[in-house]
């Protein structure tokens, strides 16, 4: 029987500031690591999920008849099998568990089957007959608000104004532009999967790959219409998450199937079904106008920003948030006017994707840099540092950034850094490669800065919290430590920080992490670059807990120390509904990039030669991890800039497929210089500063500012695509 | 039907097992050998890759029929009891494994590449691995780990 990783404990001593290998790095690399699709019970059964063929349909009759009598089948269930409530959400409960009269996007769960073999599923899944009235589907999301509405309240999810300064202000040199932001995938690569085991008092037990434990469990809870110590969840092994795993996919699913049939049951998605059973990036449409002075200097920035939410609201209303906080960029402004709307459409529900609202903005406002470098004759680098924002500047919601913003250090750190030789005459270092497409004839070389700001922790005076539990006892003579958390690991190394934490205050070697459950309170979700902030953060203060019983002993025989505490951020504030005004966000994290690029103009191809990014950590508590995340959320970057979206028509996914959907491989990748600044806030656990996000953002309007340079073209939505650069 | 193979060095037997199974489902659901991953399951990511009578192949692609009488090597065979491969140990020193849903893919792709060629360049690396696909790391770290293996042999 596999359910879960075991208890990590690393033979690799080290505390914070040094790199320890990760705790479940020998397991990962022997594949002996439980990953949620990994998991195995006796006597379990598979499940899988009817999905909507229609982006905009009405029921008119579902007939399970064929699919019961296949053998080997043990339940169909649809939404009348549902003993709670059958809507769930993050922050709206819009979202039905199983469709009842109406399904809202191509995709939407309709019916399940738990069956002996996956194929047997399949098959009988194929004789559930469903008749549906097919609707004209609201597929755009400038105009969605005034089209038929697709709940009852309307299609509008939310508005955030941010109004600050005069708005009519004038200024000597204007530009505008018409920006889009194509629909990016996270992607992660290991699929959505869980294994739900039926007790026999009623209750659940469901091990599954999430971002947020107790999140999941409520909404499990709510829809099994059971209480929710009723329901246990223990993280399994997570194939990265990216805000893929933010909201619920087979959760209650597979739980319903369990407490049905009575047999555990283990549903695994394949790639296809993936793309369909997550929420992704919202796509983006943005219209900007920057005033400026002749001297370079921002005098106002007025924009409209229009975000597709699909058919359901996930999180789009603090995407919504982050795109018009965030909404010029890390730059000050006296004269702002943004106004952003999150949309229902009956395209495929998005929601949470690492840099959340900053990248749709990143792209759009760094575009209008540079169309503002060049309006002035001034190079991108000088006018992005005369408006560069530094501690102590007044953001467009008239919160004071309060701790390190080395805006323009960090881009003079990129642009001092050594370019690359120049074009090369080896066909692998070339757009194409050993395509064999061109030997260096009809390329061009561009090379292109950004920076970008993104808010680090829950905004908006939500109250975010973590919960870490420290147990000291002796082992073999010696002090010994475990760390509970509900905290998810999901890639990232929160395994490894929490160890670290735990040895540098305690001095204590010898640190197992134990399996991350529902058995403690909340860890808070993994997302926002948050966990190494908030739940080190409890990890410490249990420490500081921990330590004051330790009172310097070394020995303390049989006893256990074992402390419980609950750590929050500072607080924050609501935004004002008309202006947009408050002390919204907790951080702010800053990252810079240098992109060089060869373009094949008459192909249209681009190959990245260099990706250069400078940070800014607060404190690098793991510098290796740091670094690791840096390049690797540059690379996701990269991909929105030229290579990845999920193209739909008419609300229908042309390309749920790694075949179509394409993500960078290392082809694409081209080397990667970091430099690390370490400028301690002095809010944060050891002064640190929320990594994972930053560098998402600024990436991908670096590389689409090299490829202008390089072609001179406008370039104004991401993906850039051949066609694009060859105007066929 | 029923499948024979020798899989790290055992001689293995799956029955009741449907036509459509691919090898790789065989490995996970009905040898317990879950260790090569399912992240595509078709063709494109690399994470099921194994060795078919010494050949990386996607476990994924190939029918558990064709596996009959043949030998396949999965990342959970390459290391020697506790000793890892140099490649498995340069994975996790190098900071190439994060979520590590690529990682057994990637150790055996690597492993292969240093088999064949023990110096590899950066562009003999790239090409080697690019049917593999990480969405964590930005391969950086992946192309120092396959660095540190080669000096290490």
């Amino acid at each position: 029987m596999t359910l879960t990783p075991a208890e990590l404990t690393s033979a690799v001593s080290g505390g914070i500031g040094t790199s320890p290998q990760r705790p479940d790095g020998n397991l990962k690399v022997r594949g002996e690591f439980a990953y949620a699709s990994d998991l195995w019970h006796e006597d379990m059964i598979w499940g899988a999920t009817l999905r909507s063929p229609h982006p905009y349909a009405r029921i008119v009759s579902i007939d399970l008849t064929e699919a019961l009598k296949v053998p080997g089948v043990y339940a169909v269930l649809t939404h009348s099998d549902v003993p709670g409530r059958n809507l769930y959400g993050l922050e709206h409960k819009d979202q039905p568990v199983l469709a009842v009269d109406v399904v809202r996007y191509q995709g939407e769960p309709v019916a399940l089957v738990g069956a002996d073999h996956p194929e047997t599923a399949l098959r009988a899944m194929k004789k559930i007959a469903v008749v549906y009235d097919v609707l004209d589907p609201v597929v755009d999301m400038e105009t969605a608000v005034d089209s038929v509405p697709l709940h009852p309240g309307g299609n509008l999810v939310r508005h955030v104004p941010i109004r600050r300064g005069s708005q009519d202000v004038q200024a000597d040199v204007v530009v505008t532009g018409r920006y889009e932001v194509g629909m990016q995938d996270q992607a992660f690569l290991g699929p959505e999967s869980g294994l739900a085991v039926p007790a026999s008092d009623g209750s659940v037990d469901l091990y599954i790959a999430t971002q947020w434990l107790h999140v999941d469990r409520t909404q499990v809870a709510s829809a099994l219409g059971l209480p929710e110590e009723k329901v246990r969840l223990t993280l399994s092994g997570v194939g990265g998450a990216f805000g893929g795993r933010e909201d619920l996919s087979m959760q209650v699913h597979a739980c319903l199937l369990a407490l049905h049939t009575g047999k555990p049951v283990k549903m695994v998605y394949n790639r296809e079904e993936s793309f369909y059973g997550h929420v992704h990036r919202h796509p983006a449409v943005l219209y900007y106008e920057h005033g400026a002075d002749h001297t370079g200097k921002l005098v106002y920035v007025r924009a409209r920003i229009y975000l597709d939410g699909g058919a359901y609201a996930s999180s789009t209303p603090a995407v919504v948030a982050n795109a018009a906080t965030l909404g010029v960029g890390p730059y000050e402004v006296d004269n702002v006017t943004v106004d952003c709307y999150g949309v229902y459409t009956n395209n495929p529900p998005c929601g949470a994707m690492r840099g959340f609202g900053a990248v749709q903005a990143g792209f759009a406002y760094e575009s209008q840099m540079d169309k503002l470098a060049e309006a002035l004759g001034m190079s991108p680098v000088d006018v992005r540092i005369r408006n560069a924002m530094t501690e102590g500047s007044v953001m467009p919601t008239g919160q004071v950034v309060d701790s390190a913003a080395p805006v323009a250090q960090l881009l003079k750190l990129v642009q001092d850094k050594p370019l690359p030789a120049g074009t090369s005459s080896d066909i692998r270092e070339l757009p194409g490669g050993v395509s064999n497409t061109t030997h260096g004839e009809g390329v061009v070389r561009g090379v292109g800065y950004a920076v970008g700001i993104k808010n680090i922790c829950f905004s908006e005076g939500y109250d975010d919290y973590s919960t870490a539990r420290v147990r000291v006892s002796m082992v073999n003579g010696s002090l010994a430590a475990a760390v509970h958390t509900a905290a998810c690991e999901v890639g990232q190394g929160l395994v490894t920080i929490m160890q670290q934490i735990v040895r540098t205050e305690l001095g204590i070697e010898r640190v197992t992490v134990l399996p991350m459950d529902t058995t403690i309170g909340n860890g808070g979700s993994t997302s926002a670059s948050r966990q190494t902030y908030v739940t080190g953060g409890a990890v410490k203060a249990a420490c500081a807990a921990v330590r004051a019983r330790l009172n310097g002993r070394v020995d303390i025989g049989s006893e256990v120390i074992d402390e419980t505490v609950e750590w929050r951020h500072r607080a924050t504030e609501a935004l004002d509904p008309v202006t947009g005004q408050g002390n919204a966000h907790v951080q702010y994290g800053f990252a810079a990039h240098r992109a060089v690029v060869d373009v094949d103009v008459e192909l249209g191809l681009v190959r990245v030669v260099a990706l250069d990014c400078a940070q800014d950590v607060g404190r690098a508590l793991n510098p290796q991890a740091v670094v690791g995340q840096i390049q690797g959320g540059s690379a996701q970057g990269l991909g929105l800039a030229v290579m990845e979206e999920i193209q739909t028509s008419g609300g229908k996914v042309r390309n749920p497929s790694f075949t179509d959907y394409l993500i960078p491989t290392v082809l694409d990748m081209p080397p990667m210089s970091i430099d690390v600044l370490e400028l301690a806030d002095p809010h944060a656990p050891y002064g640190i500063r929320g990594v994972g996000e930053p560098p998402t953002i600024s990436s991908t309007p670096a590389i689409v500012a090299a490829i202008r340079a390089a072609t001179g073209l406008a370039l104004t939505r991401v993906p850039v695509r051949p066609e694009h650069l060859t105007g066929t | 039907m029923r499948v024979n193979v020798t899989v790290n060095g055992e001689q293995r037997q799956a029955d009741d097992v449907w036509e459509g199974e691919s090898l790789l489902f065989v490995l996970r659901e009905r040898l317990g050998l879950p260790g090569s991953k399912n992240a595509c399951e078709q063709g494109e990511c690399g994470s099921c890759t194994v060795y078919l009578d010494d050949v990386p192949v996607c476990a994924c692609l190939v029918a558990a029929g064709q596996a009959q009488d043949r030998s396949v090597r999965t990342v959970e065979g390459l290391a020697s009891g506790d000793q890892l491969d140099p490649v498995q140990e340069a994975f996790v020193e190098a900071g190439a494994v994060q979520c590590g849903f690529c990682t057994p893919g990637l150790v055996v792709a690597a492993h292969d590449l240093l088999n064949r060629v023990p110096s590899p360049s950066d562009p003999e690396i790239r090409e080697a691995l690019a049917g593999n696909l990480c969405r964590c790391t930005g391969y950086e770290k992946i192309l120092d780990a396959v660095r540190l293996a080669a000096s290490r042999r």
